[in-house]
C-alpha cells in the first residue's frame, strides 16, 4: 500500500514546480522573435502569410496568398496604372489651412504630410493609360484617411473642369473616410462642389470612369465616387454611406462580415463591376478606347 | 421635458420669484409694486444677457428642442393649399421626407423637408427625421417634376443625417444623396433652402444644393452631428457640447464663411416660443428671394447656383516661384 501511494506522487512530481498555477506557455510577446530586417517582408493583414516585399511589389501589392488588395498611395497607384513618364500632376501646390482654428488641425497637416510623402489626400493631373489620355484624381488613404476638405474638394472640381475644358475622359480612384471633420460644413460643402462640377461634365458628354478603391465611405462616396458613367471596385473594397460601427451601433446587432463590400455591392446593384488590381489598367485603358471619338485622339 | 433650456433657468426662477411676490402681496394685502417693478427690469436685463449670449452648444440644444417646429409646421403656416405627394416609384415612400405642391402667396410652387416625428410613434414611423436612398429619391422626383412644369423649389432641412442602417446601404444611400447633389446642380427653377432645425451632413445636404441657403438664427449645419464628431475625435460622443463649440456649426459662423446667404431671425428664446412669428419671418424672405431670382434665365440660375458652390473651400497656393519663370519660357516657345 504504501508502496502504490509513493509510485503516485512520484508520477504527478515531473511537472516542474514552478510552472504551477500559472499559464504552462509563454505569452505571446515572450517567444522569442526571428530578426527580419524592416521593410524585406510584408504580412498579409488579411490572412497573415508572409512574402517577400519585392515579390508583393511585382504582384501589383495583391497578397498570393489570399488575394487580398492592399491599400496603396496615390503615387504607386499612378505609377502602377499610368503610362511611363507620361504623368503630369496638377495643382501640386494647393495646400491645406485651418479655416476654423479647429483643435490639433495645423499639427497634424504637418504630420500627415510626413507619414504619407504626399502634401495632401488627393493627386490630380494627366496622362496617358494603354496610349489614351485621361484626367486622374488619385486618392490616398495614408493622408489624413483619405478625407476630403477644401483642397481634396478643389483639386478633385479643377481636375473634373479641365476634363470638361479639354473633353477629355476622367478617371477618379477613390479612397476616403468620409469628409474631413477638422473643416467642418467647408468639407460638406465640397461634395456640392464636386458634384456640381460632375453636372457640368455630364451634361457636355464627358466620360467619368469611378474606381472605387478600400475603403471609400462618407462623404466621398456620397458625392463623386458613386457618381460615375461607369463604377468599378477592386476586391474585397469596403464601401458605403455609413461606417459598420455606426451601423451596428444603431442597430444594435452584428453585421455580416461581406457587408459593404465591393462584392456585395455588385449583389445589390451599386456596381458595374468588380475588377483585379491586375486587369485594372486593361479595363480602363479599353472602356477609354471604346468612348474615344472616331478618327483616333 | 420643460419648454425651457438649463441655459434659460436663471429667467424661470426670476419669473417664479415674482409670480410668488405678486400673489404673497395679494393674499396680504401688502403692496410690492416697487419691488415688482425692480424684479421686471432685472428679469428684462437678464433676458437680454442670456438670449444674446447663446453659445454653440446651447444653439445645438435649441435645433434640437422637442417643440421645434418641423418642416409640415412651417409648411402649414407659410403657404396654401399644400397638397402632399407621395413615394419614390421605386421602392417606397420614406415618411422622413415630404413634399408637395403648394402656393407660396398664390405662386404654385414645390416644397419639400425632411420631417422629425412630433411623438415617438410619430418618430418611429419617420425614422427620426433621418431618410433612406427613397427618401431622397422622392425629393428628387419632386424636384424634377418641379423642373418640368418651372415651379420654384422650397426646402426644409432638418435631419441629424441620411439613416444609418443595413437596408439604407443595400439600397444605394451613397448614390442616392450624390445623385441628388448632381441633379439639383442641374435645375433651370430657382431652389431656396432654409435650414430650420439640425442640418446634419450628407443627409442635409442632399436637399441643400440651392441658389439661396438661409438659416434660421439657433439652427445649427455642419458635416458630422457634434455627437458624431466627439465620438470619432475623443472617442466619447457625450463630450458633443465641446465638439459644438469647436465645430462652427451656428448660422452666425456659416454667414461669416459665406456659405449661407441669410440669418433667419427667430422669435425671443427661440422658434418653439411662437411658431407664427417663425413662420411669417421665413415667409417674407422666400418672398424676396424669389422675386430676385425670378428675375433671372434658367441658364442663369444654373450659374447662379455653380457659382455659390464652386467658390466655397479655405486653401493656400503656394506658388513656387523659382519654377514660375521656367513655366513661361516653355510656354513663350511653343508659342
Amino acid at each position: 500500500m504504501f508502496k502504490d501511494l509513493f509510485q503516485k506522487k512520484r508520477k504527478y512530481a515531473t511537472i516542474p514546480s514552478e510552472r504551477l498555477g500559472s499559464d504552462p506557455l509563454p505569452a505571446e510577446g515572450d517567444r522569442p522573435k526571428r530578426e527580419i530586417p524592416e521593410g524585406l517582408m510584408n504580412k498579409c493583414s488579411r490572412c497573415g502569410s508572409i512574402q517577400y516585399s519585392k515579390e508583393l511589389e511585382k504582384n501589383l501589392k495583391v497578397c498570393s496568398s489570399c488575394g487580398h488588395h492592399m491599400r496603396l498611395n496615390a503615387m504607386e497607384r499612378i505609377r502602377m496604372t499610368v503610362d511611363e513618364g507620361s504623368f503630369i500632376e496638377y495643382d501640386e501646390d494647393l495646400v491645406s489651412v485651418d479655416p476654423l482654428s479647429f483643435p490639433g488641425y495645423a499639427s497634424k497637416l504637418e504630420q500627415q504630410k510626413m507619414k504619407s510623402g504626399l502634401r495632401e489626400a488627393v493627386v490630380t493631373g494627366e496622362g496617358l493609360v494603354g496610349g489614351f489620355p485621361a484626367v486622374m484624381a488619385v486618392m490616398s488613404f495614408d493622408f489624413f484617411s483619405g478625407s476630403m476638405g477644401s483642397v481634396v474638394g478643389e483639386k478633385i472640381t479643377r481636375a473634373i473642369e479641365t476634363a470638361t475644358e479639354k473633353r477629355l475622359p476622367l478617371v477618379i480612384f477613390s479612397t476616403s473616410g468620409g469628409a474631413r471633420m477638422q473643416e467642418s460644413i467647408l468639407s460638406l460643402m465640397q461634395m456640392a462642389k464636386t458634384s456640381a462640377a460632375l453636372a457640368r461634365l455630364d451634361e457636355q458628354g464627358g466620360l467619368f470612369i469611378s474606381v472605387i478603391t478600400d475603403p471609400t465611405t462618407g462623404g466621398v462616396s456620397a458625392s463623386f465616387a458613386m457618381l460615375g458613367d461607369i463604377i468599378m471596385a477592386e476586391p474585397g473594397a469596403v464601401f458605403g454611406f455609413a461606417g459598420r460601427i455606426v451601423i451596428e451601433q444603431t442597430i444594435r446587432q452584428k453585421l455580416p462580415d461581406d457587408f459593404q463590400t465591393a462584392e456585395f455591392n455588385l449583389q445589390h446593384g451599386q456596381l458595374d463591376m468588380v475588377v483585379h488590381r491586375k486587369e485594372m489598367r486593361a479595363t480602363l485603358s479599353k472602356l477609354l478606347e471604346m468612348h474615344t471619338p472616331k478618327g483616333g485622339v | 421635458m420643460a419648454v425651457e433650456m438649463p441655459f434659460e433657468a436663471p429667467l424661470a426662477q426670476l419669473r417664479e420669484k415674482i409670480r410668488e411676490l405678486e400673489q404673497f402681496g395679494q393674499e396680504k394685502g401688502i403692496d410690492f409694486s416697487e419691488e415688482i417693478a425692480r424684479l421686471e427690469e432685472r428679469y428684462k436685463e437678464l433676458e437680454e444677457e442670456i438670449y444674446s449670449n447663446i453659445s454653440p452648444s446651447q444653439k445645438m440644444h435649441l435645433a434640437r428642442h422637442h417643440q421645434r417646429p418641423t418642416s409640415l409646421d412651417l409648411i402649414g403656416l407659410i403657404f396654401e393649399d399644400y397638397m402632399e405627394l407621395h413615394g419614390d416609384r421605386l421602392f417606397g415612400d420614406d415618411l422622413a421626407v415630404v413634399g408637395g405642391l403648394a402656393k407660396l402667396d398664390g405662386v404654385p410652387v414645390t416644397v419639400l423637408g425632411q420631417q422629425r416625428g412630433k411623438d415617438t410613434k410619430d418618430n418611429i414611423a419617420r425614422f427620426f427625421g433621418s431618410a433612406h436612398p427613397e427618401g431622397f429619391r422622392k425629393a428628387l422626383r419632386l424636384m424634377r417634376q418641379a423642373d418640368k412644369f418651372g415651379r420654384p423649389i422650397i426646402t426644409f432641412i432638418d435631419t441629424k443625417g441620411a439613416y444609418p442602417g443595413i437596408t439604407a446601404e443595400e439600397r444605394g444611400q451613397s448614390e442616392a444623396i450624390a445623385r441628388n447633389l448632381l441633379e439639383m446642380a442641374k435645375l433651370r427653377v430657382p431652389v431656396i433652402c432654409v435650414v430650420i432645425g439640425e442640418g446634419g451632413s450628407g443627409g442635409a445636404l442632399a436637399l441643400g444644393v440651392g441658389n439661396r441657403v438661409l438659416m434660421l438664427e439657433n439652427a445649427i449645419y455642419s458635416v458630422i452631428s457634434p455627437n458624431g464628431a466627439a465620438s470619432i475625435l475623443w472617442k466619447d460622443a457625450s463630450k458633443a457640447d465641446q465638439a459644438a463649440e469647436a465645430m462652427k456649426i451656428t448660422a452666425q459662423d456659416l454667414l461669416e464663411m459665406e456659405v449661407i446667404e441669410e440669418i433667419v431671425p427667430e422669435p425671443r428664446g427661440g422658434a418653439h416660443r411662437d411658431y407664427e412669428e417663425a413662420a411669417a419671418a421665413i415667409k417674407e424672405r422666400l418672398l424676396r428671394h424669389l422675386e430676385e431670382l425670378s428675375a433671372l434665365h434658367p441658364d442663369e440660375l444654373v450659374e447662379d447656383r455653380y457659382r455659390k458652390f464652386r467658390k466655397i473651400g479655405e486653401f493656400e497656393e503656394q506658388r513656387k516661384t523659382a519654377e514660375m519663370p521656367i513655366i513661361d519660357t516653355v510656354t513663350a516657345s511653343n508659342d
